[in-house]
């Protein structure tokens, strides 16, 4: 027929070749190199800081035996960051969300938005200002006389989940806003008219409702924070070495592509367990 | 008189100034009203009238200004609306959209740690009440808006509340389905002895299931009264012309005595009709509401009614309506004046029907006019 332009078969083809510029990126780019990653995890270091065969399973048994503390550190620093992260990003959506004006619920938005108007890295060194040992917080504190003695508040654990709860609360909040200003409020209604209190209607009906922004939020704050190396650097030191730390350090100072490579993988997979409980818990209903 | 359950005593609603108002919102204005064990009652009135905040009011969503509020005689300031004995059917149902059928019912009596077994047992005897005893495990959005209203309905009934809202639970369901909705609900209240209150802005609605109707119109209660009274003997202008249709003369008064006036029209013919209030005075502009149905159509003729209790009018047909069970003549009666009259089709009607620019005389029976002030 003259008047059929497209058959299946051809708009198929045009698909492919519309989708062509996006695959062959992906491919070159991602693919590729997580190949290239997957591969030198097996191999072994060179003498010139290269690969080499033979392949091996000694860099994954350094990983679990030397590294595994610096992994189980990360996981429950960037568990904590998004534990808390939820905790204070709940609330926070909740109110910007429950402004009677347009004017409030903007100004709000923007305020959560506004750190980003700052370079990450310098907005860190910021708080190694305020949390060093001559640094605002301990200066302060001495003047009023609460303390007599500088808290040791920088090159902690501690340094590194405020760093990363103040990076990453936006990624948190920002998810949860959108779940709840599609929210009807008047479940809540409808749920304390059939003897629900304040406490039941928000674990019965308006968490679960927005529940899928709660694990988008989860996500966006864990999977960055689980790689970090900028914030544990600058704010953690020795104490707060994370895994994204020691992967920097093989593939920079170190030299130790394997190695590298491996530490990866494993936190790839970590990613991949959390991409896994979003796929399950994080849909739409 | 059998006992009252609800009891509203000068109740008033204000809501806080918004932006750009000056002065504040009185939603509700000093409310008087009681309703009784088992009733129907329905509170109709077009939007914005105050309807939909007195039941959120009776149901604890909102705290009223001033006044109280009196369930089965217990005084329910300060109780929030999940210690109330009332239940609410909301106007878009409100359905939980990520609990099944079964667990929307079984809500809130989970919420008043009924056992699981028990409260399972008595959702499906809910469902089965309101017909819909097969999508136990379907979700709200799965269902069509007649199953999704049933499904409303059987999460408050579930509870057996002492007392059932319901805000214009019918208002998005088509002609046909609202009819039926309406004979069952109308069913269900007799069956479960419930009291039921019911917000519509639908007058028809109102009529053919409340026992009793209070009309509001900003925020006032106008008139409360069987549906037959309401529309019979509306109290003031607004109820009868948003009750069914009127029309409406406008004229002087002459004379009055203990139940009817006299009144001089604009057209200079003067009628008799009874009277609606009592603060009337001679020479007072009032309005006379005539129900379309109660006058009749004759040929034209000067002469005075045949007797006392008749009025009669003349005037000129400017429009002739069939609309099957009956025809519809709008008559001219002075240069701002038009009534409409409505005619029944019979079978063994003795053939007159009129046609436009015929002089017509209108008659009707004093009783069935009334003399309304505001």
């Amino acid at each position: 027929m003259a008047a059929r332009v497209t058959s299946p078969e051809s708009s198929r083809t045009s698909g492919i070749l519309l989708a062509l510029p996006a695959l062959l990126w992906l491919g070159l780019f991602f693919l590729l190199p997580l190949l290239i990653v997957l591969v030198f995890s097996f191999l072994t270091r060179s003498q010139g800081g290269q690969v080499a065969l033979p392949f091996t399973f000694a860099q994954y048994e350094r990983v679990f035996d030397t590294f595994w503390v610096v992994m189980q550190r990360s996981i429950n620093v960037a568990f904590v960051t998004t534990i808390i992260c939820l905790i204070a990003g709940y609330p926070l959506a909740y109110f910007i969300v429950r402004r009677r004006s347009s004017f409030g619920k903007q100004f709000a938005l923007f305020l959560v938005i506004l750190p980003f108007w700052t370079n990450f890295l310098v907005r860190t060194y910021a708080w190694r200002v305020l949390l060093g040992r001559e640094g605002l917080i301990n200066s302060s504190l001495m003047g009023a006389g609460i303390i007599t003695e500088p808290l040791e508040l920088l090159n902690t654990e501690f340094a590194v989940m405020l760093g990363l709860v103040y990076g990453f609360l936006p990624f948190m909040v920002l998810p949860i806003y959108a779940s709840l200003s599609r929210f009807d409020f008047r479940f809540i209604e409808a749920a304390q008219d059939l003897g629900a209190n304040d406490w039941t209607a928000f674990w019965r009906v308006m968490l679960p409702i927005t529940l899928p922004g709660v694990v988008a939020g989860c996500m966006l704050v864990f999977i960055p924070a689980i790689g970090t190396f900028v914030t544990s650097d600058l704010l953690g030191g020795t104490q707060g070495l994370m895994i994204g730390n020691l992967i920097h350090a093989q593939y920079s100072r170190s030299g130790n592509l394997p190695l590298g490579a491996a530490l990866s993988v494993v936190m790839m997979l970590v990613v991949m367990a959390a991409l896994f409980i979003y796929a399950r818990f994080g849909r739409e209903k | 008189m059998k006992e009252i359950k609800v009891e509203l005593i000068d109740v008033v609603k204000e809501f806080p100034l918004q932006r750009g108002e000056t002065t504040p919102v009185r939603a509700v204005n000093s409310l008087d009203l009681n309703i009784y064990d088992g009733e129907f009652f329905a509170l109709l009135g077009p939007s914005g009238c105050g309807k939909t905040t007195t039941l959120r009011l009776i149901a604890g969503f909102e705290q009223p200004t001033s006044g109280q509020i009196l369930i089965d005689g217990k005084p329910m300031q300060g109780i929030p609306s999940f210690y109330r004995p009332v239940n609410t059917v909301f106007q878009d149902y409100a359905l939980f959209p990520h609990m099944s059928v079964l667990q929307n019912v079984m809500f809130g009596l989970q919420m008043d740690k009924v056992a699981r077994k028990e409260a399972e047992k008595r959702a499906i005897e809910a469902l089965e009440m309101v017909r819909l005893p097969n999508a136990l495990n379907r979700k709200p959005r799965e269902l069509s808006g007649g199953q999704q209203q049933r499904v409303a309905l059987a999460r408050a009934i579930v509870k057996r509340p002492k007392v059932l809202l319901l805000d214009e639970p019918l208002g998005a369901l088509d002609l046909k389905l609202r009819r039926e909705m309406q004979f069952e609900l109308k069913t269900m209240q007799q069956d479960l002895g419930i009291t039921f209150i019911f917000v519509t802005h639908d007058q028809e609605e109102a009529l053919t299931m409340a026992n009793r109707i209070g009309v509001m119109n900003n925020g006032d209660l106008l008139q409360v009264g069987r549906p037959e009274e309401i529309y019979e003997t509306p109290a003031t202008r607004f109820v009868a012309d948003f009750i069914g249709e009127t029309n409406f003369l406008t004229g002087k008064i002459t004379s009055y005595d203990a139940e009817y006036g006299r009144i001089r029209l604009d057209n200079d013919t003067t009628i008799t009709a009874t009277l609606g209030d009592d603060n009337i005075t001679i020479d007072q502009v009032v309005s006379v509401a005539i129900r379309p149905e109660k006058m009749t159509i004759a040929p034209y003729t000067d002469a005075p009614a045949p007797h006392s209790d008749l009025n009669s009018i003349t005037g000129q047909v400017v429009q002739v309506v069939y609309i099957g069970t009956d025809t519809r003549y709008a008559v001219r009666i002075d240069k701002d004046t038009v009534v409409d009259i409505r005619v029944q089709n019979r079978a063994n009607a003795n053939g007159v029907s009129f046609k436009e620019r015929d002089s017509v005389s209108l008659q009707w029976d004093k009783r069935s006019a009334r003399i309304l002030t505001q």
